[in-house]
This record gives C-alpha cells, sequence and structure tokens, in this order.
C-alpha cells in the first residue's frame, strides 16, 4: 500500500507492507540517519519526531504514520549541528550510532522542559541508551548545551 | 567544513611530562568523524549498502545439538524473487576458526562456514538471498530441514570428559600445540608455575581460597553486525563490513573459500559499537557465498536476536585463586585455577584464558610461588569470543575477591594490603616473561606505573576511611564501600603490527592512511593527532583514512588494547620519517645540507636565515612545478612492540544495598587511572566511563541465559538489560599524570582497563555491606536477598 508522509517538510508517497515499522519504511526511502538497533523499542537509536514528539520509530507502524509529519535529525540538522558541538566537544559521541536518535530526544527535552535538572534529564533520556560512553560525558555536554543557551 | 574544536584539557588531568610541551597531543581535539555522525550522514555499513543487493537471511538451528539430516529448499526456490539457497554443501570442507586473530591463529580450527552438525541453537544452517527481505524472510520459513537431535551438553561443569563429544570430525585441528584434546571436549589448556606453590601455601600462616563464577556476557554494540559485498570491475570480492580486522577478515575468508587474498578486497565504513564483539568473521562468509554463486551485490544485517543468539559472548568462567600471606599481610603465593566455558566453537579460547592470568598476577609481583592453568570446554551454548577486558576481567574478578578476603582475615585495610604487595615503577614480573597471549610472553621491566598515585587519589575522591566502610542511611538500607586495583596491556608484543603512510599533498596538507580500526573510539582522531604534533602542524593539514585492505597499509585491527599504543607508534614514526624526507627534498631544492634547514609552523628555513621556502609552495613545486626533480614525498611505517606497557587503575566504589529487596545501587564509583600520556583526554576518559559502565552491568544487571534445551531466554533487549541513564549515581574518573617511554608522547592504552573492576570491587563492596562474599554472578536483588537468607540462617544455626 501506499501512505503519504511529511518527511522533513517535504511530501513523500512511500510503498510499505500492513504490519511493517516505520523504521523500514523510512530506511528504505533513503531516510538512513535513522538507525535500526534493537528491533523491540527499548534502545531509542530508532527516534524520529511524529509531530515534534519523539516516537521509536521502529515500534510504530508506519501505515499510522499516514499523513503525518516526521523529523528526522536531518530535518532538525541546525539544531543538531548545534548540540554536536557540545557532544563532540566531551568525546561523549563515540561510535555515533545511538546519536542521531539521542540528540533527537534532547532537542524535543530541550523544547519541553524549560530548566530540567541532572534527575529530569536522566529520566526523560533514559530511553535512548549508549553503550560507549558510560552517559557521564553526554550528561556534560546536554548540561552546557543547556547553560549556553540560557547565557 | 569546520575547524576541529580544541580545547585544554579538563580538571582532573594532570600536569604531562614537563619535558614536554604539545600542541596536539594532550588536547581535547573533536572527533574527526563525530559531527557528521551526530547529522546522520550515511556512514555505516548499512547505510552504504546498494540498492539493487540480494537481501540474505539466514536458517538456523532450533536445536541445541543435531545433525542435518536433509535440506529440502524446492518450496523456497519456487518463491519469486529468491535468488538462492546454499547448504553445507555448497561450501568447501575447510576447517577454519572465526577468531580475528595474528597468524597462525592460536584458536583451534574447528567451524566450517556451514556444517552437517549444528552445535548451539542459532548455528548457521542455510543461507538465502531474494531481492527484497520479506522474500527472503517468506523463503527461510519455507525450507525444510530434517534434524537427527542429539544430546547436548550445556553445563561447562561437566563437559570435561563426558561421553557426548561435541567435535567428533577428524578434519579439525590446532595450529600449533594450545592443548586442544577435542575427544574430551576441551578446546585448550594451558598450565604453569613459577616456585611451588603447594610448598608456599602449606608454609603461609594466613591462607584464603575464593572461587567467582562470571558469567557470559553480550557485547550490545547498538550496531548489530552488517556486511554486504559485490565483484568490483576487475572481477574482484569487495567486502564493506563492520569488522574490527580487515587483514584478518580477508585471511580467513581466503581460507575458508580457498581464493587467492588478492582477489579480496575488505573495507570497514564507520562502525557503531564492537567491545570485541566484531573481532571475528560472523557475516562476511554468508554475503560471500551469495555475491559469488549470483554475481550480484548482497546485504545482510543481522537482527537483534541474531546478535544475541548467534554472534559471540564473553567466556563464562569459574576462577578459584588460593592466597597465602604472612601475618603482616605479605603475600607468599598465589594459585589461580580457571574453567573457561567457549561454548559451541573454540574462538578465542587459549588466549582469553591465559590473559586471565598474565594480566592480573603480574600485579603482585612479590610472590615467592604462583601458578596458574585450567581448561577451557566446548559446550552447546553460543561461542563465547573477544570481549573487552578478554579474560583479564574474570582473572581479576578472582584475584581481587580473595584479596579483601585476605584483608578481611588479616583485619588489614584492604588498601594497605594491595599497596604492600603491587607492582611498582622498575619492577618486573616473571608471569611476563612465560605467559603470552597463547605463547610464551616477553619480559618487560615496567617503566611507567602511577598505581601509588591512583590510588591517593581514588581514596580522596571516595572518601575512605577503612574503619567506617559501611553505615545504615534508612532502615534496612545501608552504604558501603569497596575497591579494587586492575592491570591491563598494550597491544600484544611480538604480535601486533600497525603501520601508517603519510603523504604531502598539493595544497600542503597531509594524508595519513591507517589500516588501524576506529570503533567509534576515536582512534582516527588521536592517530591525526600524533601526525600533526610530529609534523608541527595543526589537526586540520591531516585528512584521515582507515582501514581498507586495497587502500590503506597493514595493521592487525583493533583489540588487545593496541591501537594507541602499536598504530599510533606507527603513526609517530611515519611522521618523523615524513619530516626527515621534506627536508632533504628542501635543503636538495635551496641547494643546503639537511641540517641546515628547519621546519616549523609549515615554513622551511634555512638556519642562517637567508632562505625560506612554506609548505604550501613546495607541495605544488615537487608536483607541478620540479621538473625532473618532482616526486610525491611520503613516508610509509610498521610498529610491532617487544613489550606491552600495562595500564592500570584503582577502582573505588560506593554502594546502596537495601536489605528487602536485595537491590544493589551504585551511588559513585571513581576510578584513577594511569594510561600514559592521553593523546586526547576526553576521549581516554570517555574509553574508561564507558568501560566502568560496561563492568557495572556485567556485576549487576547483565545475564545471558537459557532454558533446559539451551534455548536463550535472553535474547532481547527486554530480557538482556544494559545499563540505562538512570541505573548508575555517578561516575568519576580521574587520569593521573603518567608517561610511558616507550609509547608515542608517552601513551600507553586506555580501551578495556575501564572494565576490569567493577565486578571485584562491588562485590567486596557487598561484602563489607552485609558480610557476605557473593561470588555468582551477576548480583541480582534474588542473589543478594538469598545470600542475606543464608547468613541469617548461618548465624542461627552457629547461636
Amino acid at each position: 500500500m501506499i501512505i503519504t508522509l511529511y518527511i522533513n517538510g517535504k511530501k513523500e508517497s512511500v510503498e510499505c507492507q500492513p504490519g511493517e515499522m516505520l523504521t523500514e519504511v523510512l530506511r528504505r526511502a533513503g531516510y538512513v540517519e535513522v538507525k535500526k538497533g534493537c528491533d523491540t523499542g527499548n534502545c531509542g537509536v530508532c527516534t524520529v519526531l511524529l509531530e515534534g514528539k519523539p516516537v521509536l520509530s521502529c515500534s510504530y507502524l508506519a501505515v499510522r504514520a499516514d499523513g503525518k509529519h516526521i523529523t528526522t535529525i536531518q530535518g532538525a540538522a541546525k539544531e543538531a549541528e548545534e548540540f554536536a558541538h557540545f557532544l563532540t566537544a566531551e568525546g561523549a559521541d563515540q561510535c555515533g550510532f545511538c546519536a542521531p536518535g539521542f540528540a533527537l530526544t534532547v532537542l524535543a527535552m530541550k523544547k519541553e522542559m524549560p530548566n530540567p535538572s541532572e534527575g529530569e534529564i536522566r529520566h526523560y533520556l533514559a530511553g535512548n541508551l549508549c553503550r560507549c560512553s558510560g552517559y557521564e560525558g553526554q550528561i556534560r555536554a546536554i548540561k552546557k548545551y543547556l547553560e549556553a543557551d540560557h547565557a | 567544513m569546520r575547524d576541529y574544536h580544541t580545547s585544554m584539557p579538563p580538571a582532573g588531568t594532570k600536569e604531562l611530562d614537563a619535558t614536554q610541551k604539545f600542541n596536539v597531543v594532550a588536547h581535547n581535539i573533536s572527533k574527526v568523524d563525530g559531527e557528521g555522525l551526530v547529522l546522520g550522514r550515511p556512514a555505516y555499513t548499512d547505510d552504504l549498502a546498494p540498492q539493487n543487493a540480494l537481501y540474505v537471511k539466514l536458517v538456523r538451528s532450533p536445536h541445541a545439538f543435531a545433525r542435518i539430516l536433509s535440506i529440502d529448499a524446492s518450496e523456497a526456490l519456487k518463491l519469486p524473487g529468491v535468488a538462492c539457497v546454499l547448504t553445507w554443501k555448497d561450501c568447501p570442507r575447510i576447517p577454519i576458526t572465526r577468531a580475528g586473530q595474528g597468524n597462525p591463529e592460536p584458536s583451534p580450527h574447528d567451524r566450517f562456514i556451514l556444517d552437517e552438525y549444528v552445535r548451539y541453537v542459532g548455528d548457521e544452517v542455510a543461507v538465502v538471498a531474494a531481492e527484497d527481505e520479506a522474500t527472503a524472510e517468506k523463503a527461510v520459513s519455507l525450507i525444510k530441514v530434517d534434524y537427527q537431535v542429539l544430546e547436548p551438553i550445556l553445563d561447562f561443569e561437566k563437559a570435561l570428559d563426558n561421553p557426548i563429544i561435541i567435535h567428533p570430525e577428524p578434519e579439525i585441528h590446532e595450529m600449533f600445540p594450545i592443548g586442544f584434546e577435542p575427544k574430551r571436549n576441551i578446546a585448550a589448556a594451558y598450565h604453569m608455575e613459577i616456585g611451588d606453590v603447594e610448598q608456599e601455601l602449606a608454609a603461609s600462616p594466613v591462607t584464603v581460597e575464593t572461587t567467582v563464577h562470571t558469567q557470559a556476557q553480550q557485547h550490545v554494540a547498538l550496531e548489530p553486525h552488517t556486511a554486504f559485498s559485490y565483484l568490483d570491475v576487475q572481477g574482484r570480492l569487495v567486502i564493506v563490513t563492520s569488522t574490527q580486522n580487515p587483514w584478518h577478515t580477508r585471511r580467513l575468508l581466503g581460507l575458508a573459500f580457498q581464493m587467492p587474498l588478492r582477489q579480496i578486497r575488505i573495507v570497514k565504513p564507520r562502525i557503531g559499537g564492537g567491545f570485541g564483539g566484531k573481532q571475528h568473521i560472523h557475516i562476511e562468509p554468508y554475503v560471500a557465498m551469495v555475491t559469488m554463486k549470483t554475481g550480484k551485490p548482497a546485504r545482510l544485517a543481522l537482527t537483534r536476536r541474531e546478535v544475541f543468539e548467534a554472534t559471540f559472548t564473553r567466556h563464562e568462567m569459574r576462577v578459584k585463586v588460593r592466597l597465602g600471606a604472612d601475618p603482616n599481610g605479605v603475600l607468599r603465593a598465589i594459585d589461580m585455577q580457571v574453567l573457561s566455558n567457549t561454548g559451541a566453537y573454540g574462538e578465542h579460547a587459549l588466549t582469553t584464558f591465559m590473559v586471565a592470568g598474565s594480566k592480573t598476577l603480574p600485579l603482585y609481583n612479590k610472590v615467592k610461588a604462583v601458578r596458574f592453568g585450567g581448561h577451557v570446554v566446548y559446550t552447546n551454548k553460543v561461542s563465547a569470543g573477544a570481549y573487552r577486558g578478554y579474560g583479564a576481567i574474570q582473572g581479576l574478578t578472582g584475584l581481587e575477591s580473595a584479596m579483601d578476603e585476605l584483608a578481611h582475615k588479616l583485619g588489614m585495610d584492604p588498601v594497605e594490603l594491595r599497596r604492600k604487595n603491587m607492582l611498582h615503577e622498575g619492577e618486573t614480573s616473571e608471569v611476563f616473561r612465560i605467559m603470552g597471549e597463547g605463547t610464551e610472553g616477553v619480559a618487560m621491566i615496567i617503566e611507567s606505573c602511577k598505581l601509588e598515585e591512583c590510588i591517593r587519589r581514588g581514596k580522596e575522591l571516595i572518601g575512605w576511611d577503612p574503619e567506617h566502610l559501611v553505615r545504615e542511611v534508612a532502615p534496612g538500607r545501608v552504604r558501603a564501600k569497596g575497591m579494587a586495583i586492575a592491570m591491563q596491556g598494550s597491544g600484544i608484543p611480538l604480535i601486533d603490527m600497525g603501520s601508517a603512510r603519510i603523504e604531502l599533498q598539493d595544497g600542503g596538507f597531509f594524508k595519513l592512511h591507517v589500516g588501524a580500526t576506529d570503533l567509534g573510539t576515536g582512534s582516527d582522531t588521536i592517530l591525526a593527532q600524533i601526525a600533526a604534533e610530529e609534523l608541527g602542524v595543526d589537526m586540520n593539514d591531516i585528512v584521515i583514512h582507515s582501514s581498507d585492505t586495497d587502500h590503506t597499509p597493514f595493521d592487525v585491527g583493533a583489540y588487545a588494547s593496541s591501537t594507541t599504543y602499536v598504530s599510533g607508534s606507527a603513526v609517530l614514526r611515519a611522521a618523523r620519517s615524513l619530516k626527515q624526507k621534506l627536508i632533504e627534498a628542501v635543503s636538495q631544492k635551496l641547494g643546503v645540507r639537511p641540517q641546515d634547514v628547519t621546519f616549523e609552523d609549515k615554513m622551511f628555513r634555512t638556519v642562517d636565515g637567508s632562505k625560506e621556502l612554506s609548505l604550501n609552495d613546495f607541495s605544488y613545486d615537487t608536483l607541478y612545478h620540479d621538473g625532473t626533480n618532482m616526486k610525491t614525498i611520503e613516508a610509509t611505517e610498521s610498529f610491532s612492540g617487544d613489550k606491552s606497557p600495562p595500564p592500570y587503575l584503582a577502582a573505588f566504589v560506593e554502594i546502596e544495598l537495601d536489605k528487602e529487596t536485595g537491590k544493589v545501587d551504585v551511588v559513585n564509583y571513581v576510578a584513577v587511572a594511569d594510561v600514559g600520556t592521553p593523546i586526547n583526554p576526553n576521549l581516554a576518559k570517555i574509553q574508561l566511563e564507558g568501560g566502568l559502565l560496561q563492568g557495572i552491568g556485567m556485576a549487576l544487571y547483565e545475564d545471558v541465559r537459557y532454558s533446559d534445551k539451551g534455548h536463550m531466554l535472553s535474547h532481547n533487549m527486554m530480557t538482556y538489560t544494559i545499563p540505562s541513564r538512570e541505573d548508575v549515581g555517578r561516575i568519576t574518573v580521574e587520569l593521573v599524570n603518567s608517561y610511558e617511554p616507550s609509547g608515542p608522547f608517552g601513551a600507553k592504552s586506555a580501551g578495556e582497563i575501564g572494565i576490569d573492576t567493577p565486578p571485584a570491587a562491588i562485590a567486596n563492596a557487598i561484602r563489607n555491606a552485609i558480610g557476605v562474599r557473593l561470588t555468582q554472578y551477576p548480583f541480582t536483588p534474588e542473589r543478594v536477598l538469598m545470600a542475606l537468607r543464608q547468613a541469617e540462617k548461618d548465624r542461627k544455626g552457629q547461636a
């Protein structure tokens, strides 16, 4: 079947199977910045914004997204670049496989929460796993990124 | 393109060797690929796969041990879009190892790409390729396999001399003596003794014996194993793959398919984490078979379930340690006996097992006698393989648990017990000479060891008071501290080799080609830093390309904590050599002696100040203007070390333990490490922080569980849980000032040392919290509660 997605502001008609998840459809359409990690909605690397809210595209039926607006990291490149500067300055990007989904969730958090505490940051991002960094460097980066915005 | 963000080392990174001032090295420079990866630019194997590639799927064994009687693919082949179905009958009968190791491999050649027998649930049975993924999956479901189900061995304690023989096939063999006895289910064995351990133990006034059982652990790199292949215009087989060792992959595939190595090219793009899990050939043979059979590109990305069930885990080990000491705490003897479970095939069997001793026993080098031995056995579980820590974490867990028991018995501060016995700068250990990785070791005097400083600073950061290691914070909730120390290595001496080539380009920048394999650690960045430092140029003047068997010089790959030390030394040599060649070429051009030319800030100047030439101008001259003198100026150098200087780490942990629920939380994990000069302090620190959390995961959460039929129960990330960012309170890492004379700009390794201490340090903290030593990993709430109840029972029994 054909569904219509508004991906990063661009209207795309894409073919999908009824039971297919959004990750597969997006990757097949060339949006390879959406990563495939665990297949079970646990790791967060497949995160995209759906109508501005983070969702796990590996657990989201593609047909449910019909007619909806999807933002991948490429669609938020300008803000993501700003955050990337802080993340890479800490060396916390590491293998980078979790980074697009993680960065999108950070951007969503920033919009939703004006002044998150460290506990709130950790909680908001708990679904974005990283096996490389031990998270400490990511937390350092997020704090500096949020502080820079308030400065 | 932006300039690399540079800043000074953060607080906590102490002053470096006073004699050296660095411009690029020892600075925090953002990873060269970092921004692109965060922005999701196509970089990983699956992002780059050709759109017309056939999708490869694998038929896997549902049985832990079985013989394949027949495979009927007729229905699958009728499906439109199915390109081929390949079985063991399509494979040359060549035993290989899947372990990415030097040549000859210390792992037995006990595996066929596809075989008539399957030896664990998930073992490969057949390869299916189709035009799209759904068709390939459908085809897999249509293949009928008839099995003769055999009784498996699932408990590694029962494997040795079991009447069931997992590997009866006659063709399998060892490459050199590793104690391989498949008829006894032994993949490898080893024994060594210095002095007379039994005599020393008998003469020791104080002895302890501690046995720990460390579990299998999954790597859980977030990128699943992925590869694609195609034939290039010359008909050569090109495989793009998420591998840690391109050259080993090429060599092993050449052996498996009896192909000349010149016909194969391996390319590693960006990898989404490795941790040892990609130090093998898992997927490459299957895409290669399809491409060779059909002539078409083929792609395979494992599902997460396949990564869990059918790649590799950490070796499960039972480690028994006996210590003998004088009443004043001076160690007299160490005995370490290990049983290791290699699963269905013997990849890394001997070497992980030997490292359990070789990278732990030298810590306490003043003993009169030391012994190490045991077996590595086969079982019908998924194979164990390389995994960060590589045996050292298992051995250290036994050794450092026993050391704390000894401290309790002696009534000593566990820190002081270690200080009294541990290795110092200028010293050695006989173990270095005797035990290598699969072979004899190499004698080595320790030239850098700042363990004393690591311990001093660690105590300060955690607030160590041996009289107050446990306190009640609420009814039923206690906080307790524990500690452990560790060492690792920096590459495998006389075995690991890395190479680098640097070439001047027009425009006055340098192309740096290395065989080294960046797994996401940032090695491309630190290797470029080393080149920039030596050439006296900026990071922006170096363009690095790595890990392509056609286009970059040889490197064994990223494992054994080797890249900074081994590959980094090769880069340093190449930069030095190139600088010399540049000066020679310029001096010829200027008509002066080489010793009269300096190269600084991208300017060549004669010492008398009469002549100067910019690097930029010279680069055009040598490539476009200088008539018959035109030439490419490049240098290729290699490095293979004759030692493996260990990094060291002192760990102090504070836990909170809930006696009602048995839950253990890490409140603060302090690790102070000596990694020599950190080439990029931030990246070194992240290596340690990430390693620590992975070790904490092993101590508390991660467990590979099976049904009684050998089906893996923990085959997804819901049932196998890795730490999230909410699980651990704080990880505090500092690096001490240290300089390793044999390393590039004083560097040692940082990749593995972080993971080694948590299982022991947390066990020691729990022991301090509740008076009971837990020895079966991981320390789940159930196990903690059971230990508490047992202790309660024992107390009542005694009363």
